[in-house]
């Protein structure tokens, strides 16, 4: 940006006396130099150059996302307290369930419930609106250019404004049950936080780009989110998942079940970061609640799903942006 | 000196109508099982398109619906990719396609402004600094901060404008916006946009008030059918449109003048008293055509039209359909037409006059646009027509 910004506004028109044929002003700015090329073959997909792309234009990104959290929270008198809403209600339900009508199993329950729960919401909130976030910018994506990721993209930002006020309930739930902040568990937080957000962004771009040309994406997307909820330890011991898959008909499908869901890999990860204690004590007794991972090992866990989203992540971002240049035809 | 903005080489654009394209992934796995086969055909948009768009100038792309001016922009714009050929451009382009692109319901002006922008291609600081000037061209001060939901459409236009004029680019694509609003805010488009042109920016304007394209543009490029049909002046590109409008009004517009019969001049006359501009409802005009034949042609026929501002057909007669019968015509002869009683309140018009042979198949001359006049806007009377009435006012016993 060398272009003077003294050309702006009712400037411009001052500006436009200067001797402007001697000196066009498109030929000494840095950015009009790019050259831009438009043929039947969308362009090589690079991370870098598609990063650049979607640098240039991150202001369309953070306006999109200011856009959908002031339409969210601006029209309710509640404001933001409705991201903290959810987790609270799931929390009294659960709570109810599991240490009213059923016998309680897992001390402290709202702390291991937020704690994969807010893992949870990230992912599913995300997929819900990454889903439909072509669809429901049609006019955007019809009538304006920009790097198409930043639909997708905005919706993670969303979900990530709602992931940290979450978060703030579950802090508080620490305070009230005395958890220590401190602590090399903690550790895992930020490692399993970066493979979270990698994962769900990789599937972000997947369904997106396919709910442009089959509609009932979105649906499909929602049953298997809620089975997928059911397959992953959040409202029960994470312990009881892995006794049960150890010995199947005599074999130890366990680690078979830590490669197909990566979620759960996390949820295990945040579990450990903040309900620490993998084998509390109920009524005098110690009780399996975590899985039997160390944090090293959890720790490990983490760098190879951030390392397999990662790859995930170029694999669908690259279909996503083949898809791409066809969605203002498709809509 | 003058570099390449846009260059558009052999450029093509399909698009695949399949019929029943499967829209979900239930239908796709029952057209799988099915073994059906998509049918499908390829509607060509655009053939072969090459043009190339000089840094500085300005271009009006006309052409009538369909003939894809809406697509070439499009893909200049990056929104379409072309099925085959290359388009190079250089520097960065804003394309107004649409006015207020992105603008939410439920977010106010003051935010759609900087949400709008971004997506023009602002930063937040250039925003910042244009902002209150975006605000004074929409003259929307008392409604900035209100949910745009709330705004008029009238409003909601000037705003969308106001923000699209205030974007920074080299290369501006506009697409049929710039009838928006009342005269005076048009006026002021237009100004914008020629303070656009003297700070040597490109511009693509795509429109259909071909005035515009005579007023405002350099160069004009007419697209028919998908191909490129005419270049050149404004002028020139205008002049060939209007042409393909007439001919479709028209059948005696066929193939190029043959001369024989020349219109040596087509004179408007106003009713006694009055000037052409100033022509009332239920007045008389004469329309005054001097013919000059090099050679002596057998029976001729003098045409006449009137077309309004929107170029829309008003009025055709000839002297075959009144039953004149003009003979051997060789030198000068005079026709006049006398157009008794005009049934409009208002508006302007413009007259044509033709000659042909009796059957139509032979164009001797055209004189496009050869003379106009207005009936001024009268504050009393709105509607279209006018027409003689007489009162008749009795007891009904």
């Amino acid at each position: 940006m060398t272009k003077p910004q003294a050309s702006k506004g009712e400037e411009r028109q001052q500006a436009a006396t200067r001797p402007l044929l001697d000196s066009p002003p498109v030929a000494t700015s840095a950015r009009t130099d790019r050259t831009t090329l438009r043929t039947s073959e969308s362009a090589r997909f690079g991370l870098l150059t598609r990063g650049a792309d979607i640098w240039a234009y991150r202001e369309i990104l953070v306006n999109l996302i200011r856009k959908d959290l002031r339409v969210k929270y601006t029209q309710s008198k509640l404001g933001a307290f409705w991201s903290m809403l959810n987790p609270i209600l799931y929390l009294a339900i659960f709570s109810f369930v599991f240490t009213v009508v059923l016998p309680p199993t897992i001390p402290n329950f709202p702390v291991y419930l937020l704690s994969g729960l807010v893992v949870w919401n990230l992912f599913n909130g995300t997929l819900a609106i990454a889903s439909r976030s072509i669809v429901d910018n049609t006019s955007l994506v019809k009538k304006v250019y920009f790097p198409k990721e930043i639909l997708p993209l905005s919706s993670v930002g969303v979900t990530l404004v709602d992931f940290a006020l979450q978060t703030l309930v579950l802090i508080v739930f620490m305070v009230v049950f005395g958890y220590p902040f401190l602590g090399l568990n903690m550790l895992l937080f930020p490692l399993a936080l970066v493979a979270l957000v990698l994962f769900t962004t990789a599937i972000a771009f997947w369904v997106s780009g396919l709910n442009v040309r089959y509609r009932d994406t979105q649906h499909l997307l929602n049953l298997v989110l809620l089975a997928w909820f059911w397959f992953t330890p959040i409202v029960y011991p994470a312990a009881q998942m892995e006794k049960t898959l150890s010995n199947v008909f005599g074999v130890d499908l366990f680690p078979v079940y830590l490669v197909l869901n990566p979620v759960a890999d996390i949820v295990f990860a945040f579990q450990r970061a903040f309900y620490a204690d993998p084998t509390p004590m109920l009524n005098g007794e110690s009780t399996d609640v975590l899985v039997s991972l160390g944090v090293g090992q959890l720790a490990l866990l983490m760098v190879a799903v951030i390392i397999g989203s990662a790859i995930l992540l170029r694999i669908t971002w690259k279909s996503f942006f083949k898809m791409a240049g066809d969605f203002a035809e498709e809509l | 000196m003058s570099q390449t903005a846009v260059q558009i080489d052999q450029v093509s654009k399909s698009f695949r109508r399949v019929k029943q394209a499967p829209t979900s992934i239930k239908q796709r796995m029952t057209n799988k099982l099915r073994r059906r086969t998509l049918e499908y055909d390829d509607f060509w948009a655009l053939q072969e398109i090459s043009y190339e768009i000089k840094t500085g100038t300005s271009i009006g792309l006309i052409g009538p619906n369909g003939s894809g001016k809406t697509t070439l922009l499009k893909m200049i714009a990056g929104i379409l990719r072309p099925t085959t050929g290359v388009i190079t451009s250089r520097g960065r382009i804003a394309a107004l396609l649409e006015l207020g692109a992105g603008f939410h319901q439920e977010l106010t002006g003051r935010e759609n402004v900087y949400l709008n922008a971004s997506i023009l291609g602002l930063t937040k600081k250039e925003t910042d600094a244009v902002f209150d000037s975006i605000v004074d061209f929409a003259e929307l001060h008392d409604f900035i901060d209100t949910k745009v939901k709330f705004y008029s459409s009238g409003m909601y236009m000037r705003l969308g404008f106001a923000v699209a004029v205030h974007v920074d680019p080299d290369i501006l694509l506009v697409d049929e916006v710039l009838a928006v609003g009342d005269e005076g805010f048009q006026r002021r488009c237009l100004d914008r946009i020629q303070s656009f042109q003297q700070e040597g920016r490109t511009i693509v304007l795509v429109t259909h008030v071909v005035d515009q394209v005579r007023d405002i543009c350099t160069e004009g490029v007419m697209l028919l059918n998908g191909v490129v049909h005419q270049t050149g002046t404004p002028e020139t590109v205008v002049r060939e449109y209007r042409r393909l409008l007439l001919k479709e009004d028209v059948p005696w517009v066929a193939g190029e003048p043959t001369r024989d019969i020349e219109i040596a001049s087509v004179q408007v006359l106003p009713p006694e008293g009055r000037t052409l501009d100033d022509v009332e409802p239920g007045d008389n005009i004469t329309i005054q055509v001097d013919l000059k034949a090099s050679r002596a042609v057998e029976d001729p026929v003098v045409a006449v039209t009137l077309h309004d501002h929107h170029d829309v057909l008003e009025y055709q007669e000839s002297t075959a359909s009144l039953g004149a019968n003009l003979g051997r015509i060789q030198g000068a002869r005079r026709v006049r037409f006398v157009l008794r009683w005009l049934p409009y309140t208002s508006g302007e018009y413009f007259v044509t006059v033709g000659v042909t042979s009796r059957d139509e198949r032979t164009l001797y001359d055209l004189a496009e646009r050869s003379g106009s006049f207005s009936i001024p806007v009268q504050t009393n009377k709105i509607a279209v027509a006018h027409i003689a009435t007489d009162i008749i006012v009795e007891d009904a016993t």
